[in-house]
């Protein structure tokens, strides 16, 4: 059975239900409700400025909603700080890198152990990361903000990646990327959710991209508007809700 | 020759004590971007432990008295740093990304902790003492209950003059029965006097010069710190967290580090090492309640002529403008330029340790003309995040 956000048996990986965001009086995000499923990418379109990265904001705890909830595997995750939910598992690769500039690749790379659940042994960088981007093993004593902006998506994934999220929050993954990057990142991302099995929540505009999903979200003025899977995603959508 | 060459170390000695007073502010004002004002009352509260050692370890005699120096250094850091942990969970911590308001608040804090040293008796820590156990325990212990967010205005309203007046009067009433002993000030608003010890007195005969002990004892502890720091910073897993979270604190959230307790311990490590400042400003005069007021200026200027952040930069700074100061001030130069009148009545007129200080403030305000990020400014293709 293809797992899919609304099937209520499945305790989802992440849960939102009734989420209001206020900027002062300004209602941003409007009584959201979604679900990303166990093992599966799910992806936000929608034009620019329609409240996606604000929403991921909430997800992550940067942001703190006025009303609703967020669970995460069923345990609720509302009135947690950033750094708890790191560590209860959400991975987050952001709009525009941000890379630590004034940290080696190896020191970034070591930053994203932080979220690593606790275990036995020294924590060490697993080799999947250098299997996935091979070009990061070369340039372990590099400053992070020395290098190119493919170079620095593909340590941020990577960052994320060590954390051993369940799931992995990625905002425009693909921005400012010349195209050959951005097929290398679409096959990192297949190949980490086959390899890991974790779900994957994906903000995206390029079309290529969001057809990788298995299930889409599509908002409009602050609020989910349209969701379905994303095989059925016809070009009316696309041309409503992609700026494509 | 001769002169300039006792200029120039005596130059890095004045330095050494500019970087020993600037390197806990290179890691709150350069790395955290806090301008805490009350720094130099932080090195001066260091001070005031050192001479409170001193007269523990006074009555014990040859040789443990010779030893207290290295007590009152560790005592020195962990009360400064202990102070600088509650004045970062108590005020800055409400303060981030707000410099005007820090400024402002940890400038109060100053005032308060100079009158602190001239007002603290057994009274006050007793009425100190009780109002915190009062005040807090209680708070604490509401703090369990489940409508406590609901009724926490009203518990201060209560709470707050409550506490107030029992500390008040039970420390009142046990000034009266005691008298002197509990409310007499432990320091009063005149100078105190630590006493270097024995194996401190005297100096290194270099040439026709003489390098006093206390001057190299400062040097060495100034480079065990700084290499203290860099190996804190740059070798262990705090270090490292610490780098993060004052590069980006966001992403490091999101990655897991408790940017929290990361902010206390950074604080509490600048404020330890204004602490060790202290303890070592001590033997270069009288310890009073204005003493970090002196230094207050030169660190933040060391700051940021050395470029803000960067720890490289505050060394070279500090021995750049110690050496400046030093040659100006004793006309080190006039020798060279004495074929030129007009020169040599220039560098006459500034040779004195005030107008050398005009000279130095004039010279940093032209760098920084050029370059005003100082000069290691931070570099990179993301030097904004």
């Amino acid at each position: 059975m293809i797992p899919t956000p609304n099937n209520p048996e499945l305790v989802p990986m992440l849960g939102i239900s009734g989420l209001n965001f206020y900027y002062g009086e300004s209602h941003i995000l409007r009584s959201i409700d979604m679900t990303v499923a166990p093992g599966q990418m799910v992806c936000l379109i929608g034009r620019n400025g329609v409240g996606k990265t604000t929403l991921l904001r909430n997800i992550l705890g940067l942001l703190k909603p006025r009303t609703g909830t967020m669970t995460m595997a069923g345990a609720p995750i509302t009135r947690k700080t950033p750094d708890q939910r790191a560590r209860m598992g959400i991975g987050y690769v952001p709009q525009g890198r941000e890379i630590i500039p004034g940290l080696t690749v190896k020191e970034n790379l070591i930053l994203g152990l932080e979220a690593r659940p606790k275990k036995k042994g020294k924590a060490t960088i697993p080799t999947l990361v250098f299997e996935l981007f091979p070009v990061l093993k070369t340039m372990l004593e590099r400053m992070g903000g020395d290098l190119s902006g493919g170079q620095q998506q593909q340590l941020a994934i990577a960052r994320a990646l060590v954390g051993e999220p369940r799931l992995l929050v990625l905002d425009e993954p693909t921005e400012g990327i010349q195209p050959s990057i951005i097929l290398e990142i679409e096959a990192a991302v297949r190949q980490i959710i086959e390899t890991t099995g974790i779900s994957v929540l994906l903000v995206e505009q390029h079309l290529h991209f969001v057809r990788q999903a298995d299930w889409y979200y599509a908002m409009q003025k602050g609020g989910i508007v349209a969701s379905g899977p994303t095989g059925e995603l016809s070009n009316e959508v696309i041309q409503e809700f992609l700026a494509v | 020759m001769t002169a300039l060459l006792n200029g120039l170390f005596d130059g890095i000695s004045i330095g050494s004590v500019l970087l020993l007073a600037a390197l806990g502010l290179a890691i709150v004002f350069g790395l955290m971007g806090v301008i805490n004002m009350a720094h130099g009352e932080l090195m001066m509260m260091g001070a005031y432990t050192t001479f409170v050692v001193q007269n523990i370890f006074k009555p014990l005699g040859a040789p443990w008295f010779g030893l207290y120096i290295i007590v009152a250094l560790v005592a020195a850091f962990f009360v400064t740093a202990i102070m600088g942990l509650i004045l970062e969970r108590g005020v800055i911590r409400y303060l981030y990304g707000r410099p005007l308001e820090t400024l402002l608040a940890t400038w109060g804090v100053s005032l308060i902790l100079q009158q602190f040293v001239r007002s603290v008796s057994w009274m006050l820590v007793i009425g100190l003492s009780l109002f915190c156990v009062l005040f807090f325990g209680t708070m604490t212990l509401l703090a369990r209950r489940r409508n406590f967010q609901r009724i926490r205005n009203w518990v201060l309203v209560i709470l707050l003059p409550l506490s107030t007046g029992i500390a008040w009067n039970v420390a009142t009433w046990v000034g009266g029965i005691y008298k002197l002993p509990v409310t007499q000030p432990w320091f009063g608003a005149q100078n105190v006097d630590v006493t270097a010890p024995g194996w401190l007195r005297g100096g290194l005969k270099l040439g026709a010069s003489q390098v006093p002990y206390t001057r190299l004892f400062i040097l060495g502890l100034t480079i065990v710190c700084i290499l203290g720091v860099y190996t804190f910073l740059h070798r262990s897993a705090w270090g490292l967290r610490i780098r993060a979270v004052t590069q980006n604190r966001e992403m490091s959230a999101c990655l897991g580090i408790p940017t929290q307790t990361v902010d206390a311990l950074t604080f509490a490590i600048g404020s330890g090492l204004a602490g060790i400042a202290g303890c070592a400003v001590s033997f270069l005069g009288s310890v009073g309640p204005n003493t970090g007021q002196n230094y207050i200026v030169d660190t933040f200027m060391v700051v940021v002529v050395g470029g803000v952040g960067k720890l490289v930069g505050s060394i070279v700074a500090a021995l750049a403008i110690g050496i400046a100061n030093y040659i100006i001030g004793t006309n080190a130069l006039g020798p060279f330029v004495a074929s030129v009148p007009f020169l040599a009545d220039f560098f006459a007129f500034f040779a004195n340790a005030s107008m050398a200080k005009v000279m130095v403030f004039a010279l940093i305000i032209s760098f920084l003309q050029f370059k005003p990020a100082g000069m290691f400014p931070q570099k990179g293709r993301t030097v904004d995040a």
